[in-house]
């Protein structure tokens, strides 16, 4: 017997067919949607990241075709993910954070350039109206103009007017082109929007001018208020002389100061992280978020462990009638999805017409959520409301993990009730609640819904520029920085406090790591 | 007399963690009693909800799906199904790769699990700025997985499957005793076989817990979600719910209320069928 078991063990039993076809068809989809994404990258230019997509599905063919390195065939999926949403998003906001890149400086500086000439375009004074017609090919839109001669020209955005001799003539107005197909009223319509932001170059030359037309039957000469001079690469105001230069800050700017809009994305270095320190109507602010950070975190655990503790502590006695309704009463704020419990917070602590305010004080008119200090008594209220179950639960399991003779040895020794609690209990439950607060420490310092769907981070400060209130925490200033509809939206800036949090985040759980090592090392 | 004293003294003490349960299980449960309510009271308005179970009637649930702006159907569905298969893939890829990590011995075995727990301390909300600039890059190329794409979103979430929950799976594996391996390996089960029909089956109750875990971790994530979706129609309940209730507080609040009653009941069934495995699976570092 004992032979063949052997010769089974040592020569691994050849994979069935099932599982090769399995595996065969797996990986030849996998490679199939590589080699398409990667074609269609090359079509856009992208030559980088369609060879890394080849490379990625060369590699995964490699780690799956082969025999043996089972643990790469069971870490590659989560890996690839863990790749590109994790670590290259986190490489990603590090990139942003030292550019330039929010409102009106997202794209090239060649599209800037494009952007802010036809921006400049104004009509010429009392120049005459060209008779036009909006004709079609293959989705593109184009112009078909009448000149004051009576010669027909064609042209579209990007593409310049040129002469179209075997146009159809209607009533002296050129109204159709072979090849194209003219747009009749209700189709104009449809595409107003898209017919109004035409600009038709009248040559190749942008400074020349261009068509463009409000209504679709009549075009204007349109001509550039702004002159971009190549060699000098500055913009000159025609009307004023006045020359806007590229200093390097991502736009075009007078001697006076005045940055001309678009801008483009520029590397700027360490100016977003100075800008935090330097300028008082950031730092001030940033200041008191960090601080309001901590203490929001801080006191959340603090307040949910004492709290949790105690109950379960108190819920731990066998003679004690009703102890599991009392805990499932207890666990509903954590069973129950939090953020519709902030929206239904929100309700609830409304200055107007909320329960508390309107019931409760009787028709009080305790501004919860709109004063500054009593909103973050608010939000950290409704969060240890949310938090202090998970605690209870886990308090609960631990109390029960500690042996009953420690506790009786304590008594027998004739320590109180506080000092068996201080003396023994307590550091037993640190044990396996340590690392536990530290997590939820973490949770805290970003727990965003809380702060957001409760107050939005306000009432807003407004004290300072900057659209922060103070109920903000980190989290929401970078969500607000970056998408604010208020403000503009700031990537670089956003960005750059974001890598606050991570270089923050880091620091406390390099620190509260070693602090627990210490604690089970005692143990 | 001085038998009696420390039994009144335990009869207070006793009275007083009565008072202090009583009154805690009421703060706990009162705000859902309250929307409960809420939802049921057919006088239209923040104040009129105030007024406690006065009259009963549906009404705001059949309001609920009779507003064509507000696609809260749309939203319910959409939140399922991004939950669902967010959830059933980090099942899948934190369970794979726990297997590895509890099966297997190899270099960098150490490391890895270091690195994923390191990884998670920092939560994929920090990197909301870079995921949307990346989903508008690749929805430039890809529209089918860009910006305002629930697949996109999905992908993003996937992309945190490997952490605590990943940890989570890894300590329930290890309670698996491996001569269960062993006996079947003899048998003739190649590595996979073992995985799917003996390591997953015997991880049910692990599994679940993750599973719950991460899909109400997808149900309550609103960051990323109010960043990537932007249609209403494409929305999920944390998105959708937010914007109309913030927009109109007073006089949409009846209809919030039963949108936020008929979203939470599923999770809170779920949550007490659960519950015994859940409370395990947190004393092993989950945060929900």
């Amino acid at each position: 017997m004992t032979p063949t078991v052997r010769s089974r063990r040592l020569t691994a039993s050849p994979p069935s067919l099932t599982t090769l076809l399995v595996k065969v068809v797996a990986l030849g989809i996998v490679d199939a949607i590589a080699v398409v994404v990667a074609f269609v990258l090359f079509g856009h230019g992208e030559w980088f990241v369609a060879t890394l997509a080849l490379l990625t599905a060369a590699v995964l063919t490699w780690i799956y075709l082969r025999r043996g390195a089972l643990p790469a065939k069971y870490l590659a999926p989560g890996t690839v993910f863990l790749l590109v949403f994790q670590l290259f998003v986190i490489g990603y906001s590090g990139y942003i954070a030292f550019t330039n890149y929010g409102d009106g400086h997202v794209g090239s500086k060649d599209d800037a350039v494009a952007v802010l000439i036809t921006k400049s375009l104004t009509r010429i004074p009392d120049s005459p109206a060209y008779p036009m017609v909006v004709v079609e090919r293959g989705g593109e839109l184009s112009f078909l103009v009448t000149d004051p001669d009576g010669v027909a020209l064609v042209g579209g955005d990007g593409r310049p007017l040129e002469p179209a001799p075997d146009a159809d003539f209607s009533a002296g107005k050129a109204v159709a082109l072979p090849g194209y197909t003219t747009l009749n009223f209700a189709q104009m319509l449809q595409q107003q929007t898209r017919i109004a932001a035409m600009s038709v170059p009248l040559g190749d030359d942008l400074d020349e001018g261009a068509m463009r037309t409000a209504n679709g039957s009549e075009a204007y000469v349109y001509r550039a208020s702004m002159h971009y001079e190549e060699e000098r690469d500055v913009f000159v105001d025609v009307a004023t002389g006045t020359v806007y230069a590229d200093t390097g800050t991502g736009a075009f700017v007078s001697e006076r100061g005045v940055e001309l809009m678009p801008g483009w994305k520029v590397d700027v270095g360490f100016e977003n992280f100075g800008r935090a320190i330097t300028e008082e109507s950031i730092r001030g602010p940033l200041l008191s978020v960090i601080l309001w950070t901590f203490v929001f975190a801080g006191v959340t655990v603090a307040a949910t462990f004492g709290i949790g503790v105690l109950l379960a502590m108190m819920l731990n006695d066998p003679f004690l009638r009703g102890r599991r309704i009392f805990r499932v009463l207890m666990i509903l704020p954590y069973a129950f999805p939090a953020f519709l419990s902030a929206l239904i917070w929100s309700g609830l602590l409304n200055p107007q017409f909320g329960f508390v305010n309107q019931v409760l004080l009787g028709g009080a008119d305790i501004p919860w959520l709109t004063d500054p200090v009593l909103a973050k008594v608010s939000v950290l209220i409704v969060n240890v409301w949310l938090g202090y179950p998970y605690m209870f639960l886990v308090a609960t399991g631990a109390l029960q993990s500690i042996p009953m003779e420690y506790i009786e040895a304590a008594k027998v020794d004739g320590a109180g009730r506080w000092a068996t609690f201080r003396k023994v209990t307590l550091p037993l439950l640190m044990v396996t609640m340590a690392p536990l607060l530290i997590a939820s420490f973490a949770f805290n310092f970003n727990n965003f819904n809380v702060i957001y769907l409760l107050t939005e981070g306000g009432p807003q400060d407004i004290s300072t520029e900057m659209n922060v209130g103070a109920t903000d925490i980190l989290i929401t200033l970078v969500y607000k920085v970056a998408f604010g509809e208020t403000s503009g939206r700031d990537y670089g800036l956003a960005s750059a406090f974001a890598i606050i949090i991570f270089l923050l985040v880091a620091v406390i759980s390099v620190l509260s790591f070693r602090k627990t090592k210490a604690l089970e090392e005692l143990h | 007399m001085s038998a009696s004293r420390p039994r009144i003294r335990r009869r207070l003490l006793r009275a007083g963690k009565y008072v202090v349960i009583v009154f805690v299980s009421i703060v706990s449960a009162f705000p859902i009693l309250y929307i409960i309510s809420a939802s049921l009271n057919p006088f239209g308005s923040l104040v009129g909800a105030n007024a406690l179970f006065a009259q009963v009637s549906l009404d705001n649930y059949i309001g609920l799906f009779s507003r064509p702006a507000q696609p809260y159907a749309a939203w319910f569905l959409n939140t399922l199904v991004i939950g669902l298969i967010s959830s059933a893939g980090t099942v899948l890829l934190g369970g794979f790769a726990a297997y590895a990590f509890s099966r297997m011995r190899f270099t960098g075995r150490r490391v890895g699990l270091v690195s994923i727990l390191l990884i998670q301390m920092f939560p994929q909300l920090l990197g909301v700025v870079a995921i949307f600039l990346l989903l508008t890059a690749i929805g430039e190329v890809f529209p089918a997985i860009g910006l305002d794409t629930q697949l996109g979103l999905i992908l993003v979430y996937l992309g945190g499957a490997l952490g605590v929950n990943t940890y989570l799976m890894y300590g329930f594996f290890n309670t698996v005793p491996t001569s269960i391996d062993e006996a079947a390996k003899l048998d003739g089960a190649g590595h996979a076989r073992i995985f799917f029909t003996i390591i997953l089956r015997l991880s049910a109750p692990v599994l679940a817990v993750v599973g719950l875990l991460s899909f109400i971790g997808t149900v309550s994530e609103f960051v990323v979600a109010s960043v990537v979706l932007t249609d209403p129609a494409k929305q999920t309940l944390a998105v959708g719910l937010f914007q109309f209730v913030t927009q109109e507080t007073s006089a949409n609040w009846p209809i919030f209320a039963a949108g936020a009653v008929l979203a939470a009941l599923p999770v809170v069934v779920l949550f007490f069928v659960l519950e015994r495995y859940i409370v395990g699976g947190l004393t092993a570092g989950a945060v929900k």
